[in-house]
């Protein structure tokens, strides 16, 4: 298998751009150039065989289909060829999947792949039910089932059980908004504190319930965004046209699915798609949990990124908290976790959010992280993206320099 | 003098209004903000508050800075009957204006709701201060609400599960433009306003001192790169 290089990286601001009057397409486009400078090759972008496009909404919210051969368009990158990936709220992680296969295959030496989202062009209650269109249609959608509903249920749940408490919820706010006000793509740049969020008389109107036990400010916002990263395969001549920055290692691609419907999982609690796209990915990269250097993960509800670290292996089941507590998951602590403010306070324009993690692994490990928030000589960031309610999950892991 | 008459016959008759207990409520990101009723020689800090924003497209910033311009201007010169002004400040810089006016005893109508400071739900706190006002301190009954943009159509018509008076439009009306009219009940308001009134009273002497002197807000999030001292 060949081996794959991340070479430019392109973001826009994550919030509401709906006062731009662009089109999703066009948002893709500028996080797509962008990563085009990032790699130097904005004259010569012709290079590129293959676009990828991760987007989930496009054709229900945004009345807009055909989007990769648009953007394609859009990039004067023809004849390029394009493809869409829609994989719900993990299409960004599957769509550099799928890149990383076409390359490490050896069918193409060059891929563009673009995230992107425009959800804050429909109401709220339009953009739950667009999210809601990834639940089973008749066991779940039907009966009114919603994302924030699951997240309610998974929290309470995991709450009664390891004895979680709104106390340690509140924490993990604290430091992803601390991180988040430190990047300047992030869509909440307001930082918070536990006095305010938690220990408040007026919690109750500060920071509302949104699904019991999910308060505001245990959720993700809805946000518009795109984010882009440009790979290329090590061995190709087309290498040489990457000499601006320091190439980035994709080394380790795992994904795997669960039950559609939660109900039918032996312990609603277990996210075993989570354990075996970390397991998978770790094997391809040679490299186990105690290897990582920081992480991002899926915190569209602040319990997931407790769930999800220990599903990976960072702590024990049930846990992650304690390390919360002892700031073993701040920047400064000894694994960093979601250093880009994650999901809940950079956003989560749910088709750019996979491609948008890769691109904070990758600012990482360059060292370019804005100051306050650069992790000390991280040498192997994992990105863990949570499709559905954790029925279809990839993780990547990226190295500074591939050591097996 | 004839002048006088004539200004004497041009006001509108007022009810005297019993006034807002300042409060005081921490913010998300732990600022301090106090919430009290403005005196009518503050009028000057709130128009200059409010005059930059008029400009302001987005989220229909322009619709409700030019209204709660006039409607704080006519409060100021005796041209509305029984309005009421209230402010969020923190460290007496005003973050928000919300203001309402009264019909009679038992019905008020609310006016304007500005955010000047977003993200941190101000607008909701001191749009629910204006309500209990209208509810607790003044002892209304019902308040005749409209929106002017769907961020406002979200706080009040949904998350507040406002009555719907369009059946009896256009006998029962807002005056602002004759949209029509939804309503907070006392009894719908006693049934919400845990979840939405936030405050504590009385506040300590020092935080309230903060909010003695109105400062207007030297940077708005909607007009990137203002400068007051360019206006």
């Amino acid at each position: 298998m060949r081996k794959v290089y991340i070479v430019g990286i392109g973001h826009t601001n994550f919030g509401n751009l709906s006062e731009l009057d662009l089109d999703l397409v066009d948002i893709m486009a500028f996080a797509s150039t962008e990563a085009m400078d990032d790699a130097g090759i904005r004259k010569n972008r012709k290079i590129v065989d293959q676009v990828i496009v991760a987007n989930m909404g496009g054709g229900i919210i945004n009345h807009q289909t055909g989007i990769a051969s648009s953007l394609v368009s859009r990039l004067d990158l023809e004849p390029a060829m394009a493809e869409l990936i829609e994989n719900g709220p993990a299409s960004g992680a599957s769509a550099i999947k799928m890149g990383f296969a076409c390359i490490a295959s050896g069918m193409v030496d060059v891929v563009m792949v673009t995230g992107g989202e425009l959800m804050r062009t429909v109401s709220g209650w339009e953009g739950t039910d667009f999210i809601s269109t990834l639940l089973h249609p008749e066991a779940e959608y039907n009966y009114g089932l919603t994302l924030p509903a699951f997240g309610g249920m998974f929290t309470r749940l995991y709450m009664e059980r390891y004895g979680l408490t709104d106390r340690e919820l509140a924490m993990v706010a604290v430091k992803n908004h601390e991180n988040a006000t430190k990047n300047p793509y992030a869509h909440v740049i307001t930082p918070c504190t536990l006095e305010a969020i938690f220990d408040n008389p007026d919690v109750d109107t500060v920071n509302p319930y949104i699904a019991e036990p999910v308060r505001l400010y245990s959720t993700c916002p809805v946000s518009d965004g795109a984010a882009s990263v440009i790979m290329c395969a090590m061995d190709s001549p087309k290498m040489g046209y990457f000499k601006k920055k320091e190439p980035i290692v994709i080394s380790g691609v795992g994904s795997a699915t669960d039950t559609h419907c939660v109900h039918q999982r032996e312990d609603p609690l277990r996210l075993k798609a989570v354990q075996l796209s970390a397991e998978r990915a770790y094997k391809m990269a040679g490299l186990s949990a105690k290897d990582i250097s920081f992480a991002e993960l899926h915190d569209a509800f602040l319990v997931l990124e407790l769930a999800i670290s220990e599903e990976i292996g960072f702590f024990k089941i049930g846990a992650s908290k304690e390390a919360v507590v002892k700031g073993v998951t701040r920047i400064n602590g000894s694994l960093p976790i979601n250093t880009s403010g994650g999901l809940k306070a950079k956003g989560h324009p749910v088709g750019a959010t996979g491609v948008s993690q890769v691109y904070e692994l990758v600012k990482q490990l360059r060292g370019e992280a804005e100051k306050g928030r650069q992790v000390k000589n991280p040498k192997h960031g994992m990105a863990v993206n949570f499709g559905g309610f954790g029925n279809n999950v990839v993780t990547t892991i990226c190295s500074k320099e591939c050591k097996k | 003098m004839i002048v006088n008459k004539m200004e004497k016959r041009l006001r509108p008759p007022q009810i005297n209004l019993k006034t807002y207990i300042p409060k005081v409520i921490m913010l998300a990101n732990g600022e301090k903000m106090v919430v009290r009723e403005t005196k009518r020689e503050e009028t000057s800090v709130l128009l200059e508050t409010i005059f930059p924003l008029i400009e302001v497209q987005k989220d229909f910033y322009d619709i409700v800075a030019a209204r709660m311009y006039a409607e704080i201007l006519g409060w100021y010169r005796y041209r509305v009957a029984n309005e009421f002004v209230l402010v969020g400040a923190i460290d007496g810089v005003i973050v928000g204006i919300v203001n309402s006016r009264i019909i009679d005893e038992d019905v008020g109508i609310s006016l304007h709701t500005m955010t000047i400071k977003r993200g941190l739900r101000i607008g909701a706190q001191l749009f629910a201060s204006k309500m209990e006002n209208h509810f607790n301190m003044l002892g209304q009954k019902e308040v005749l609400i409209v929106a002017e943009s769907p961020i406002g159509f979200r706080r009040w018509m949904i998350e507040y599960g406002l009555e719907n008076r369009e059946d009896e439009y256009p006998k029962v009306q807002h005056e602002l433009g004759g949209v029509p009219t939804h309503v907070l009940t006392k009894s719908l308001y006693d049934i919400i306003c845990d979840q939405k009134v936030g405050g504590q009273r009385p506040v300590d002497s020092e935080i309230l001192a903060t909010a003695d002197i109105l400062k207007a807000p030297e940077e708005y999030e909607q007009i990137p790169g203002f400068e007051r001292s360019k206006q």
